[in-house]
């Protein structure tokens, strides 16, 4: 059998597979982050509850109404998208010209809110989620038996974040939006809509959350918890890339899920806090965050 | 002329008159309180208004914002209760290894975490104490998720029986107490004024040719000192200590306690505490989730009212009056 580091290679390519998945999420969660941070300046602590809101809409969406999982990976992101935009206009718009730590703790309540309502509701227990039948099973690479489903995630994810880099980068509404994130007073000299950008942008890091749900859904089980346990992983993640470019978040997030999954072959019992060890070791070295810009 | 240097005395006087006043009548309620109150209850609310105000130590006079208290808090209470059960320590060393190993905790989170600033310090603090949370949740000394049980009261100094509930409650209530004016004596002193000063215009500060990290640090390590002494007694009180204490929703209650209360005034952290704690005993027979509660409330503070009670009163006309004056910036 061939090993790699003394590790049976079947298992060194699971836990590599594992940690491309969680990386996918991490990369999806902390692209959000970084986008309605760049822009509204506010760290958004109800990411991990709009990302567990995307996976019980899906499941909701489902077990109530038989609409199943192709439909849902659009309409949960477009529901938790006008959620989010909701709050933004009616709330979270008043705080802009607050200490920014006042959005940390107003998003930090809000996640409470909705995770308690959720735990009320349905139990701390998850809810399991079936796999679309076009994605079930697997196939054999030869080398690695891979679940399609994960491989799915995996594609997937990619080309939505790089789909969001692109937009952001590429196109007319991305210039204002990062126009608007240099100088919003002069954006919106220029006649262009500021506030309505700050909603739209909000509204689509809240989407962003929620299609990381539903991929994430047959994978995990459903369950309110599932968004506290990884926003705290994702804001390492973005302490580590630093929010200043939105390719190093994406980046960063893919290569800590690797880490962790490598981590769980190597030395298993450090899984759970390698990526705050290495949150540690990158502000010892580059405080700013391997793609930072502001110290 | 005599009139106005007459009137300008008795302004100056009075604030301190109304203020000692008001320091007396709180002491003789915390005094007299077991008479009407279940004791545990107040030593509960005691020992997370000590954790409330040394955490606003930091929040309110340094303006940084720690999303990890509970590890100190927490922390301590583990530390506290191993020191007894296992080493067979009186309370009052116990106690004191508690506060030791969170100020030590708390150089190693605040070296880290004051590398950045704002925004990164609050998600930093988070991710260190999350992964504290992971240690204690496998460490063998604190038994997962059992926690330590049935700690030892023991006897203060020898000779005071703290198993018996009214000399428990007067030991916190003297805890408490010397926290708070330890708290009172930092804010007063001139490293109290420099942290005012790092906290109102930082990069002045810095100019000024203050090493504002070692400041940063001084003031954290002495909050997580402080928070260790709330938790060590809490440990105590409880005879246990478990993995609650260490989980990120003890850090988010504490800020709630702070914001509720009053950032930036002293005793303001003792009323969030007190309404926090009440809630918690209210909710804690139903079935509703206090979470949803306690979200709620945050999300009302930090829009209408982010002066909390104490600075809402000491900004009302009637507090002006009394000579109650609330500079902190919002």
């Amino acid at each position: 059998m061939t090993t790699i580091f003394g590790i049976p290679l079947q298992a060194f390519l699971g836990q590599l597979l594992i940690g491309l998945i969680n990386g996918s999420f991490y990369a999806l969660l902390s692209l959000g982050l970084a986008i309605i941070f760049g822009l509204l300046r506010v760290i958004n602590f109800a990411h991990g509850a709009q990302y567990m809101l995307g996976a019980f809409a899906a499941w909701l969406l489902l077990s109530h109404f038989g609409v199943g999982y192709w439909p849902a990976l659009i309409l949960a992101p477009l529901l938790v998208g006008l959620l989010g935009a909701v709050i933004e206009r009616t709330m979270l718009r008043r705080l802009y010209s607050l200490d920014p730590l006042y959005g940390l703790l107003f998003t930090f309540g809000l996640a409470l809110t909705v995770e308690g309502t959720f735990r009320y509701l349905y139990g701390a227990s998850g809810q399991p989620y079936a796999t679309p039948t076009l994605l079930a099973g697997g196939t054999n690479l030869g080398f690695m038996f891979l679940p399609v489903y994960r491989g799915w995630v995996i594609a997937f994810s990619l080309a939505v974040c790089l789909g969001t880099w692109l937009v952001i980068e590429k196109t007319k509404l991305g210039s204002y939006l990062r126009a608007a994130t240099e100088n919003p007073v002069l954006v919106q000299s220029f006649g262009i809509n500021v506030p309505f950008l700050l909603t739209l942008t909000y509204g689509l890091g809240a989407a962003l959350a929620a299609l990381a749900g539903v991929l994430a859904a047959p994978i995990y089980q459903v369950s309110p918890l599932m968004g506290s346990n990884i926003i705290i992983i994702v804001f390492a993640v973005v302490v580590v890339g630093g929010m200043g470019s939105i390719m190093g978040a994406i980046i960063t997030g893919y290569m800590l899920g690797v880490a962790e999954g490598l981590t769980k072959v190597f030395y298993p019992e450090a899984s759970n806090i390698v990526i705050f060890v290495i949150m540690a070791i990158v502000l010892l070295i580059r405080p700013a965050g391997l793609f930072g810009r502001d110290a | 002329m005599t009139l106005t240097l007459e009137l300008q005395k008795q302004k100056e006087r009075s604030p301190v008159i109304v203020q000692t006043i008001f320091l007396g009548a709180g002491l003789a309620l915390l005094l007299l309180a077991p008479l009407f109150f279940y004791p545990v209850f107040l030593m509960k609310l005691l020992c997370f208004a000590l954790f409330a105000c040394a955490f606003n130590l930091l929040l309110g006079y340094t303006g940084l914002l720690s999303f990890g208290h509970a590890a100190f808090f927490g922390g301590a209470a583990y530390f506290t209760a191993h020191a007894i059960k296992e080493w067979g320590l009186p309370p009052e060393l116990g106690i004191l290894v508690g506060v030791a190993g969170a100020a030590l905790l708390g150089v190693v989170i605040g070296f880290f975490a004051i590398r950045r600033q704002g925004i990164y310090f609050a998600m930093i603090t988070l991710a260190l104490a999350q992964m504290f949370y992971f240690f204690c949740l496998q460490a063998e000394f604190t038994h997962g998720e059992d926690g330590i049980q049935s700690v030892p009261r023991g006897h203060l100094f020898g000779f005071i029986d703290l198993s018996q509930s009214t000399n428990m409650y007067y030991f916190v209530l003297a805890v408490f107490v010397l926290g708070i004016a330890i708290i009172w004596r930092i804010i007063n002193s001139p490293f109290g004024m420099i942290l005012k000063s790092i906290r109102e215009n930082e990069t002045r500060a810095i100019s000024l040719g203050y090493s504002v990290r070692n400041y940063k640090l001084g003031a954290f390590v002495m909050s997580a000192a402080l928070t260790g002494l709330a938790g060590g007694v809490k440990a105590l009180v409880f005879q246990f200590a478990t993995l609650t204490d260490v989980g990120w929703q003890m850090s988010g209650e504490v800020i709630l306690m702070t914001l509720l209360g009053g950032i930036g005034t002293l005793i303001g952290p003792l009323f969030g505490a007190g309404l926090v704690v009440t809630l918690q005993n209210y909710l804690a027979t139903s079935e509703f989730p206090v979470t949803i509660i306690t979200g709620l409330v945050f999300m009302a503070c930090v829009l209408l009212f982010r002066r909390g009670i104490v600075g809402e009163f000491y900004n009302s006309r009637l507090g002006r009056k009394l000579g109650f004056e609330h500079r902190h910036k919002h």
